[in-house]
């Protein structure tokens, strides 16, 4: 079967600007796909391609083997959820719901029907007579998604769907996002530039740079396994180490960082597999995968250090470590141990980190 | 000590900011209100040779104080309504079709405006404001320069062979709203622009997105949300207009009486002033009363919402 969404070749120019770049992306039915990117990376210019307010320079949308190409933006089983909501001032809650169901023709009981089904669904009965400058920030979003969804529309766009909200009622927002989501079985499509979002929200993240898509992956294969220094960079903390191949033996290789670095291969990577000695690599390291002491343990990636500066944020505390060679290290220590006196600015000890969890970059 | 410096310029801050709002005030108290107070004050009195040519309203004598009040001039008006309601009718009329012709040539224009790019707006509000900025006399001889028998589009059309002899255009329905047009579309053009500017184009883009076409966006999204603006421009228009009296003077013929010629012939040509006044302050009432109601309205309807939202 054909995938529910296809994007095929996709490229946007605007003059000499190439927004986005030869994009292909298929998307299941029911599935909740986040674009991650930061400004500028073209999402949003995919988002209103899909919408219908752009035309695509090249390629093709397919929504359910549909092409399309010369659809207009009322005519398309798509319906968008601006990131400022975009309501309408001058009606009420009920107003703005039906406003979609209205212009389709819907009437009457059916009509009132509907739009108390969907004020139930976004938990905003009792709200229909209010204007939007009557509502909180919170309550608006939840309007602006049920006026989104009540032509029940095959994809649903979400831009930065959370952006407006603030900290505390975001997580309580995204969780019922996806609830929803799950209760509809619509597919969704969020774009957003805020990693956290992305994360919470998505079953699978495509990261975006400058118009194309640099990996599409689970939020934890994108965390743990990233394709490259971009994406590796791009979400989270992480501490980059370059060096030469000096050792490649089965399972793993060794750099010739000061001291050596050994690094577990993946096997059912064949580029990996392939690395030789003499090969120049970029290893990569998540803060939380590294352990710090005051002693040397003897372990395997053992590098000794000197703590340069440090964060203390009340569940864990954030490092910055130097090695001998000038090597910066990023890391994170949970506040368990309450026994043990935690180094503090300048002072010296030793990291380590499993073979395993460090992440081999080519280049 | 820093803190009684602090409330010093508060207070300071304070007064400042008074003194920035009494001047204002004062000046408006001075030259708006007391010459309207005049005018109510004369409505009320008696006709008379002499300079002023009414009598004191009140005063004191040797018997005291005494007074002239009357309600004779409003009472003249009623009893001669038919010799007022002609031209109140015909400025009415010329000020309501002259307020909807300034709307259906501003309503695009000044879309057309608050959607160009923010270097073109400039431009584009200069060329609306140009006209404006000249003296209106000027514009109304350059109009009948225009206009004449033996005028440019007479000329122009005569020499192109269209016609034979010259259209008649002056002294007719056609010129006065010419130069009605000309004259206020400015102010019908500025605040409409004022509302179209701040629409969101989120709000046509989501209407788009939820099925509208471009007439039922227009009706149910851009003309409500506009609405304000155009309320604005109309009344900035049909107020002033009703009492026009240069335009239709100066283009119309002598067969319409308008409100303002009326006024004019009360004033300076029967030198009866209180009747004049009278006339006047009735056509004050009868604009400013249902507008000044509306507002109060609306005002109170505001106020509701607000308790209601501040409740929560």
């Amino acid at each position: 079967m054909a995938p529910f969404i296809r994007l095929n070749a996709l490229t946007k120019r605007f003059g000499d600007v190439l927004a986005v770049d030869d994009l292909t992306l298929d998307i299941e039915k029911g599935e909740l796909f986040c674009l991650l990117g930061a400004s500028g990376c073209g999402k949003s210019t995919l988002l209103r391609m899909l919408a219908g307010f752009e035309q695509p320079s090249a390629g093709r949308i397919e929504i359910d083997g549909q092409n399309m190409a010369g659809v207009a933006p009322a005519d398309r089983p798509v319906n968008i959820m601006f990131q400022n909501y975009a309501l309408f001032p001058h009606m009420n809650v009920a107003g703005n719901i039906g406003y979609g169901l209205r212009r389709a023709g819907m009437r009457g009981q059916s009509l009132n029907g509907r739009i108390e089904a969907l004020l139930k669904l976004v938990r905003l009965q009792g709200y229909e007579d209010r204007k939007p400058n009557q509502l909180s920030g919170g309550q608006r979003q939840r309007v602006a998604l049920a006026r989104a969804l009540a032509r029940q529309p095959k994809l649903l766009l979400l831009d930065e769907p959370l952006a407006a909200l603030d900290k505390k009622l975001r997580e309580d927002t995204q969780f019922e996002l996806v609830d929803i989501q799950e209760t509809l079985g619509t597919t969704f499509m969020v774009v957003t530039h805020d990693q956290e979002e992305a994360m919470t929200l998505a079953g699978r993240i495509g990261i975006m740079d400058k118009g194309r898509l640099v990996q599409v992956a689970s939020p934890r294969h994108l965390y743990e396994r990233p394709a490259n220094i971009f994406v590796a960079d791009f979400l989270g903390m992480i501490s980059f180490v370059e060096g030469l191949i000096t050792k490649a033996g089965k399972g793993s290789i060794e750099i010739d960082s000061v001291p050596p670095i050994t690094a577990a291969i993946d096997t059912q990577n064949s580029k990996q597999s392939k690395l030789a000695v003499g090969d120049k690599v970029t290893l990569a390291i998540r803060p939380e995968k590294i352990s710090l002491s005051a002693t040397a343990t003897g372990e395997i990636n053992e590098i000794p250090v000197v703590v340069e500066d440090l964060a203390y944020l009340g569940v864990a505390s954030n490092y910055r470590v130097k090695a001998a060679n000038g090597q910066m290290f990023k890391l994170q220590q949970q506040q368990s141990r309450r026994t043990t006196q935690p180094l503090t600015w300048e002072e010296a000890g030793f990291i380590q980190f499993d073979p395993s969890d460090v992440i081999i970059l080519e280049g | 000590m820093p803190q009684r410096h602090s409330i010093l310029a508060k207070l300071a801050g304070r007064t400042g900011r008074r003194l920035v709002v009494l001047g204002p005030l004062l000046w408006l108290a001075v030259f708006f209100m007391l010459p309207l107070l005049e005018t109510l004050q004369v409505s009320f009195s008696v006709a008379q040779r002499s300079i002023p040519p009414y009598a004191p309203l009140w005063g004191f004598d040797e018997g005291g104080f005494f007074t002239n009040f009357t309600l004779d001039n409003y009472g003249l008006l009623a009893r001669y309504w038919q010799d007022y309601i002609g031209p109140a009718f015909n400025s009415i009329r010329l000020a309501f079709f002259s307020t909807l012709v300034c709307l259906l040539f501003a309503y695009p224009m000044a879309w057309w405006i608050a959607r160009s790019t923010p270097k073109w707006r400039v431009f584009l509000l200069v060329m609306v404001m140009l006209p404006f900025w000249t003296s209106s006399l000027l514009r109304i001889y350059a109009l009948i320069g225009l206009l004449n028998p033996n005028g440019f589009i007479n000329g122009m059309l005569m020499w192109l062979g269209v016609i034979e002899a010259p259209i008649r255009m002056m002294q007719t329905d056609f010129s006065i709203y010419m130069g009605m047009v000309l004259t206020y579309l400015p102010l019908m053009i500025l605040p409409l622009y004022a509302v179209m500017v701040r629409l969101d184009d989120d709000v046509i883009e989501a209407a788009t997105d939820l099925g509208a076409s471009g007439v039922q966006i227009f009706w149910t999204v851009i003309f409500p949300l506009t609405l304000p603006g155009v309320i604005a421009g109309c009344l900035l228009v049909f107020i002033p207009a009703v009492g026009e009296f240069v335009i239709p003077a100066l283009l119309g013929g002598p067969d319409q009486l308008m409100m303002g010629k009326v006024l004019w012939t009360e004033f300076f040509r029967n030198r009866d002033w209180p009747v004049a006044a009278a006339i006047a302050m009735l056509l004050l009432a009868i604009l400013t009363v249902p507008i000044i109601y509306a507002r109060y309205q609306d005002g109170r309807v505001d106020d509701k919402h607000e308790k209601e939202t501040g409740a929560r």
